[in-house]
């Protein structure tokens, strides 16, 4: 049965059987991610936050941890990573099977955080590749939940360009003027053209 | 604190006792490196003392210091009487070799790992200890990171980091990122000048 | 068929005698994570355990001398990370302690609100995790509601859910919001309600009982020698609690219970955890009743104090002492002082050496949990495999702390 089908699929006709099969893996695949939560510091707090009720991470499919790489395809890397813990999360990663997918939760995970010192890697790409970096000290379950959506859409695309999950609003455009008048309502128009140019 | 401790181990010690102090109300004695765990034994044993808990042992790196770069720092409790002391004796000579001290594991056996952890961050040597490896560090590490001398962003990795070719992209990340990569609106607001 | 058996030696039939070594690694499920034990085992019972830490070594000690004293707080929120207060508070009350400052009365009663908090935060999970660990997921889910409601609290206190680095030389960064004391008053009995129900599920439970009881005891005596303190030191009997002993901000204004165990075990220590935050709610009450409503947070001294925003802009005074204090840091006068609080696992201890500059020559962190991790090797020998898990998850490891 599956000789026919690779058959019907292989060459120049790559039309909607393809297509098809390809979304409905993606959309499969993204909607039971496997999650190993590799759990080092203080974004593990928010990590438990996030699985929670409140937060429910359950809501997208992704609340079964698996603590076997072998049987997990999304790696939470949440919390820094140290020189000494180096190897093990290698490790853990090449044990993990394709498809698999990483995300740096935290920012000691995306960028070694504020601890620029002898025993902190910074960053986890420098030992092993990452889709989604979802910065913050610890961030947001809001942010994480952005996170996760960019996973999934990159699970449904198949495009595996690493990305950042970014503030909603830019908390510069909201900056209180300090003791001076508020500006006219042109000259906010021509800020607002502005900021839909530059976003 | 504990002025009856001072004055108990000036009694016993005499000349070994440097000299004490109680600033901000913390009694401190400095004894000489070879009474050191003589000084520890009586400040158990010693029934108008009793100091039971072991708190903390720990070490100051003071790089230009000739006769003791280290000073190796004991802390004690008496959950009985419900005072402290801290305790203190220089070791090591400048370059940091020498540093040589008597373990106390015998005395507390909370001062397992403290002595290893101060073994693994400065380098001083506790004579006699079990078991006197790096707690903090992995095995491979050389040096030790707390010193003065020590640069901080030396780091030693366990695993090669990825190149660039490698992982196909830019690693190190400066700030702000490219407009697809971070944040969408940049640090643009500053150029657009004052918001007058 | 003939039997196998008949040109054998005895000896060469019974099943292999060499103890195996198991590797509990770094990467643990138990959310305690960056914890190795190589634990040589016979059959299930442990002969020897090896308990490796420092997986989350940050290097916290080497970090605070890079920077100015204020720069401190951020790493010391991320030494204890679930309740992040308590180190503020406790790293503050160092400083404060050898520059000899004194903080205002309403800065007191709100480092105790905001403290106690924390500890209630820090033992609902702790107790949660322990919970979940063996197998009971729905009491940890109850609990960590519990906590978000705590957090709530704290979020809008001070801007952030976990990492507030909120505390300050001298003070805190803000006063507080006005709804701080309605807040605290509703929340408390949610929190006890949702701890009680949790109770429920599982101080009755057999399988609970069976599996804490008597497991990971350990005696008073021992327990100090090893340095503990804390709720693990006091579940072994000896009733060493730094608030009642030493009492530091208001705590010996406030009325609260110690809760002491008697055998030392790890249900002890369970049901020790539990009862602190029982007493904690207590505390929080009565806190919010005496707090003043008006007064100022920071102490006025302009020498660790950043001055009025509003002052920096307009007066070239304020202005020199933001720059001096933002730049060099506050000079906190030279010396050596060890100040210790009631953490949420025990005696939290500064040792700060001052060479007189705006950055500390040496910041030492005593790490409750340090010491009281030294002895998991005691507790375990001779146990079953299966004893650790409820044993480590009652000495409430957390690794910032833990491996500073």
């Amino acid at each position: 049965m599956s000789a026919t089908e690779t058959k019907v699929l292989e060459g120049s006709e790559q039309g909607f059987a393809t297509t098809r099969l390809d979304a409905l893996l993606g959309w499969a695949r993204k909607y039971s991610l496997f999650n190993y939560p590799f759990v080092t510091a203080c974004c593990g707090m928010e990590f438990m936050a996030v699985s929670s009720p409140r937060y429910d991470f359950a809501r997208f499919g992704a609340e079964a941890p698996r603590f076997s790489p072998r049987q997990s395809d999304l790696l939470w890397v949440v919390g820094t990573i140290s020189q000494r813990q180096a190897p093990i999360l290698k490790r853990i990663y090449e044990q993990m099977m394709e498809p698999r997918w990483v995300m740096a939760f935290g920012t000691c995970a995306s960028c070694g955080g504020f601890y620029d010192n002898y025993t902190t890697v910074p960053g986890i790409d420098k030992i092993i590749p990452c889709d989604v970096y979802v910065p913050g000290c610890p961030p947001r379950p809001e942010a994480v939940f952005d996170g996760l959506l960019l996973i999934q859409d990159k699970i449904a695309s198949g495009v595996r360009k690493p990305s950042v999950v970014k503030p909603r609003q830019d908390p510069a455009t909201d900056l209180v003027q300090i003791n001076t008048p508020p500006k006219p309502e042109k000259k906010k128009k021509k800020k607002d053209e502005a900021n839909g140019e530059d976003a | 604190m504990s002025k009856l401790a001072l004055e108990k181990l000036q009694a016993k010690f005499g000349d070994k006792v440097f000299e004490t102090h109680s600033q901000c109300g913390d009694d401190t004695a400095v004894v000489s490196p070879d009474a050191w765990h003589a000084a520890a034994l009586f400040l158990r044993d010693d029934p108008a003392l009793d100091f039971d808990l072991f708190v903390d042992l720990c070490a100051v790196d003071y790089p230009l210091r000739e006769n003791g770069r280290f000073e190796v720092v004991l802390h004690l409790y008496s959950t009985t009487k419900r005072h402290r002391v801290r305790l203190k004796a220089r070791v090591g000579d400048l370059e940091g070799d020498a540093a040589e001290i008597d373990t106390l594991t015998d005395v507390w056996s909370g001062a397992g790992w403290l002595e290893r952890e101060t073994f693994d961050m400065m380098g001083v040597v506790f004579r006699g200890h079990p078991d006197l490896r790096r707690i903090l560090m992995y095995p491979e590490f050389e040096g030790h990171p707390l010193r003065k001398d020590y640069p901080a962003q030396q780091t030693q990795p366990l695993v090669p980091y990825r190149t660039e070719e490698e992982a196909g992209m830019v690693l190190e990340k400066v700030a702000p990122f490219g407009g697809d990569e971070g944040m969408a609106f940049g640090r643009k607001w500053f150029e657009r000048g004052a918001r007058s | 068929m003939e039997p196998i058996d008949l040109d054998l030696e005895e000896g060469e039939l019974e099943l292999p005698a060499e103890p195996m070594h198991l590797n509990m690694g770094p990467s643990h499920p138990a959310m305690h994570g960056t914890v190795r034990c190589v634990i040589e085992l016979s059959g299930e019972t442990i002969l020897k355990a090896d308990v490796q830490v420092g997986y989350l070594h940050r290097g916290f000690e080497k970090m605070c001398e890079r920077g100015t004293w204020t720069q401190v707080f951020p790493y010391a929120d991320r030494l204890n990370y679930v309740s992040p207060m308590l180190n503020n508070v406790g790293y503050a009350l160092a400083v404060e302690k050898l520059a000899g400052l004194e903080v205002p009365e309403r800065c007191q009663w709100y480092r105790m609100i905001l403290g106690e908090l924390a500890r209630i935060s820090d033992h609902l999970t702790c107790t949660g995790a322990m919970a979940m660990e063996l197998g009971a997921i729905t009491p940890f889910l109850w609990w960590i509601k519990a906590r978000e409601l705590v957090w709530d609290i704290l979020e809008e206190e001070t801007g952030a859910r976990l990492t507030h680095s909120f505390g300050r030389i001298g003070g805190m960064a803000k006063p507080p919001t006005a709804q701080l004391k309605e807040l605290v008053r509703n929340a408390v009995p949610t929190i006890l309600r949702l701890l009680e129900e949790g109770e429920k599920l599982l101080l009755k439970n057999r399988i609970f009982i069976d599996r804490l009881e008597n497991v990971g005891v350990i005696s008073g005596a021992d327990a100090k020698a090893l340095g503990w303190t804390g709720p693990c030191l006091r579940a072994s009997g000896v009733a060493y609690d730094v608030r009642k002993a030493h009492p530091y901000l208001k705590y010996d204004e406030v009325d609260f219970e110690v809760p002491v165990g008697a055998r030392g075990d790890t249900m002890d220590r369970f049901l020790v955890r539990l009862g602190e935050i029982r007493q904690s709610t207590k505390i929080l009450l009565q806190c919010c009743d005496r707090m003043p409503d008006e007064g100022p947070v920071n102490c006025d001294d302009p020498r660790f104090v950043l001055p009025d925003k509003m002052d920096v802009y307009t007066t070239i005074e304020a202005t020199i002492q933001h720059f001096k204090l933002v730049m060099e840091g506050a000079k906190v006068p030279a010396g050596e002082v060890y100040s210790y609080t009631e953490a949420g696992n025990g005696e939290l201890g500064f040792y700060l050496v001052s060479d007189g500059s705006g950055t500390p020559w040496r910041v030492r962190i005593r790490p409750p949990c340090f010491t009281v991790v030294q002895g998991l090797e005691q507790l375990i020998t001779g146990r079953m495999l299966s004893d650790i898990v409820p044993t480590f998850g009652s000495l409430n490891m957390i690794g910032g702390e833990c491996d500073h």
